[in-house]
């Protein structure tokens, strides 16, 4: 691969039931995540051997986010100052044009053409990589998993595996293909050869993106965890040094950071820790031999501020990136990442995707759940997601004329139709006399029932009244025992 | 308005009647599971360091220069990256005087822009300090200085690391407390907990994936 080839992604798509269905019938896709997600639930319940100590310290975690958010205009600014007297220049950006603007316009401030990315969720969100390639600017990932969907010009299909839906085979014949190296299916040697290249690429950067685990106020520090050292290169070897993040990242103290690294790590790999913890708190000072001259921080809103703005919904920004509640959840594992459509899959997708791109966008997102709870249940920072999934879907079905605005996109499934026979049914089922004069005719027309209800009789027989009912069966029953 | 303000404003807005959450930070739970006596400590750790790759060897502040040349010949390494300001970096350009033939010993001693390339591509293996350790997660403690440069522990392919037997800690709150890191950060602190390593293919489990492909580290018992 020459230096200025330009990776773009493909565009998703069709529409989420159609990838959902296609999904579903890939044989292939379906076994690579159904190994994946096992391996990782039990690895998460060995790393958690202890219940006790695993619930007191979600709800530790859970009370650090909720002091954090319950504090969060204070923090960011004392992040700020904390930060700038450090050395680092912090950036706010209420959209992703506004942050991609951003990181432009310091990238052509050092007249740089090579960015070496680290993992980042936010730069997903943010479509840093076409952004940049757009304007002639090579922008490459190098985490391994992320390297990977980036040259088969897709996106991640986990926020912490990206790759997890290709097996060894694939990626042999992905670098075969790409990068004319000997087909090898051996995972030893494929990592070797990723390394090869991207030692490169760490090289030749002008730039380095990453993204931050965790923002710590007290001290200005931006905390990443990562197993691959690609972080570190990325924080430490280009001249300039790129973090960006979301507004929700930042914990009021460093001490925060000890239950909650402890909580993503296991929640996320079952690790008791990753291999490198790294903690920036500011560039290279004078008379030292390395790290980066400059280092900024851009500090992304992208739909949160209005998450934040309902108490309850609120409770999304807890969330730490872990992908515990994919990796747990029964749709995902069957549908993969890619059928969600957006930079987050899986259930915290699903609660934060329609703060990021409205609701309209993304119709289906809340509904896409049988409410296994098995997502709340694991969550290291205990987010209500199904309690918030219901929520979303009231929201998604709220009138357009509702005097309630909590979000964009908010109604887009509402259908007067639906409602109306929603409030008929309700009416139905509130009055007695309307009861038995229904239950009367539902029995006597039954007959007349349609055999097709729309996608319930695509995988369900339809539903048919008795020839009586349960009512008329009781009162005949109770009639029978006072006779006796 | 700027984003910044526009930001804090919404937030504020939201905000409005509601009082902080208070601190309940419980210390006991971080730390007292993952407290240990003194003799427990050294195996801890490297229960946890070997479990993740990383070879451990016990030594003494006398005899591992020693061990050093030695396992650098095992490997057949050709030189050695030091920081020879340091007091272990002067320890092993003494030792390499009075020891001829030993691998080539290289300094860290200018700007990385000065010789990226032979960092990058010339330089097989390095010597750092540690600040400590900690045993709960097995992981080292590196506060890279002036002396003792960031890319040290990160370019080279093998990362050796002198760690005093006395200076292991229990756990990362305890760490935190005592070297009071909440009054001052330094530019770069890390934890590293092995050699470099991703499952990001299959879940399968493979080393040297960015950083250094082996750690070795040298438990200094007497210090």
């Amino acid at each position: 691969m020459s230096t200025s080839t330009i990776i773009p992604t493909v565009a998703v798509e069709e529409d989420f039931r159609t990838r959902a269905h296609n999904a579903l019938g890939d044989a292939q896709l379906r076994g690579n995540f159904r190994k994946a997600m096992d391996s990782l639930m039990t690895k998460r319940a060995a790393a958690f051997s202890d219940a006790h100590e695993r619930e007191h310290l979600r709800a530790l975690g859970n009370a650090i986010r909720a002091r954090a958010l319950s504090k969060l205009p204070d923090l960011l600014e004392q992040l700020e100052q904390n930060l700038t007297r450090n050395g680092v220049t912090v950036h706010w950006a209420e959209t992703v044009d506004e942050a991609n603007g951003i990181v432009l316009s310091i990238i052509r401030a050092h007249e740089g053409r090579q960015v070496i990315k680290g993992k980042s969720m936010v730069s997903e969100e943010m479509e840093m990589n076409h952004f940049l390639a757009d304007r002639g600017i090579e922008c490459l990932e190098s985490d391994m998993g992320e390297y990977i969907v980036q040259l088969d010009h897709e996106k991640p299909s986990h926020i912490i595996m990206p790759a997890i839906h290709k097996n060894a085979g694939q990626v042999a014949s992905l670098f075969h293909d790409k990068l004319g190296v000997e087909y090898t299916k051996d995972v030893d040697q494929l990592i070797q050869i990723g390394r090869r290249v991207l030692r490169q690429k760490f090289f030749e950067a002008d730039i380095g993106v990453s993204g931050v685990n965790f923002a710590v106020a007290e001290t200005g520090t931006l905390l990443l965890v990562e197993n691959e050292g690609n972080g570190r290169m990325t924080t430490t070897v280009p001249p300039v040094h790129i973090a960006v993040t979301g507004i929700e990242k930042v914990v009021e103290n460093l001490r925060d950071v000890v239950p909650l690294l402890s909580l993503l790590t296991r929640s996320a790999l079952g690790i008791p820790i990753t291999t490198y913890v790294n903690m920036i708190s500011g560039p290279r000072k004078e008379h030292e031999l390395d790290g980066p001259q400059e280092v900024h921080l851009v500090l992304l809103d992208n739909g949160r501020s209005q998450a934040f703005a309902d108490s309850e919904l609120r409770q999304t920004l807890n969330c730490i990136r872990c992908g515990a509640c994919m990796n747990h959840c029964p749709v995902y594992t069957r549908i993969g990442g890619h059928a969600y459509g957006e930079v987050y899959p899986g259930p915290i997708g699903k609660i934060i995707t329609p703060h990021m791109v409205g609701l309209a966008k993304v119709p289906d997102h809340p509904s896409a759940s049988s409410l296994c709870g098995a997502c709340g249940e694991v969550c290291p920072v205990k987010i209500p997601i199904p309690a918030l999934l219901r929520r979303l879907r009231e929201e998604n079905v709220k009138a357009p004329d509702s005097p309630h605005q909590v979000m964009r996109g908010q109604g887009s499934k509402y259908s007067r139709k639906e409602r109306f026979i929603w409030n008929a049914w309700a009416k139905l089922n509130s009055s007695p006399t309307l009861y038995r004069l229904f239950g009367f005719f539902a029995t006597r027309l039954r007959a007349l029932t349609p055999s097709n209800v729309g996608p319930w009789t695509q995988n369900h027989s339809a539903p048919k009244p008795a020839a009586r009912s349960l009512h008329d069966m009781a009162r005949e029953h109770l009639a029978k025992q006072g006779d006796r | 308005m700027s984003a910044k303000q526009n930001i804090l404003a919404k937030l504020r807005k939201s905000l409005t009647g509601t009082t902080p959450v208070a601190d309940n930070f419980d210390v006991d739970l971080v730390t007292q599971p993952y407290t240990y006596a003194p003799e427990q400590r050294i195996a801890q750790l490297r229960k946890l360091m070997e479990a993740v790759h990383t070879e451990t060897h016990l030594t003494s502040g006398q005899e591992w220069p020693t061990l050093l040349a030695q396992l650098l010949q095992d490997r057949q390494l050709p030189s050695l990256l030091i920081a020879p300001t340091t007091p272990h970096g002067q320890r092993i350009t003494q030792h390499w005087a009075n020891n001829p033939g030993l691998p080539m010993l290289k300094a860290y001693d200018r700007p990385v822009e000065e010789w990226k390339a032979e960092l990058f591509n010339d330089t097989p293996a390095s010597i750092t300090g540690t600040l400590g350790a900690i045993a709960a997660t097995g992981s080292l403690i590196l506060w890279p200085t002036r002396e003792e440069p960031r890319l040290m522990s990160l370019v080279p392919p093998v990362h050796f690391a002198l760690l005093k037997a006395s200076e292991i800690r229990d756990n990362f709150y305890q760490v935190q407390q005592e070297f009071e890191w909440a009054q001052g950060m330094p530019t770069n602190a890390l934890l590293v907990s092995g050699p470099s390593k991703t499952a990001d293919i299959e879940q399968v489990l493979a080393y040297g994936a960015h950083g250094p492909k082996d750690l070795v580290v040298l438990i200094l018992e007497d210090q």
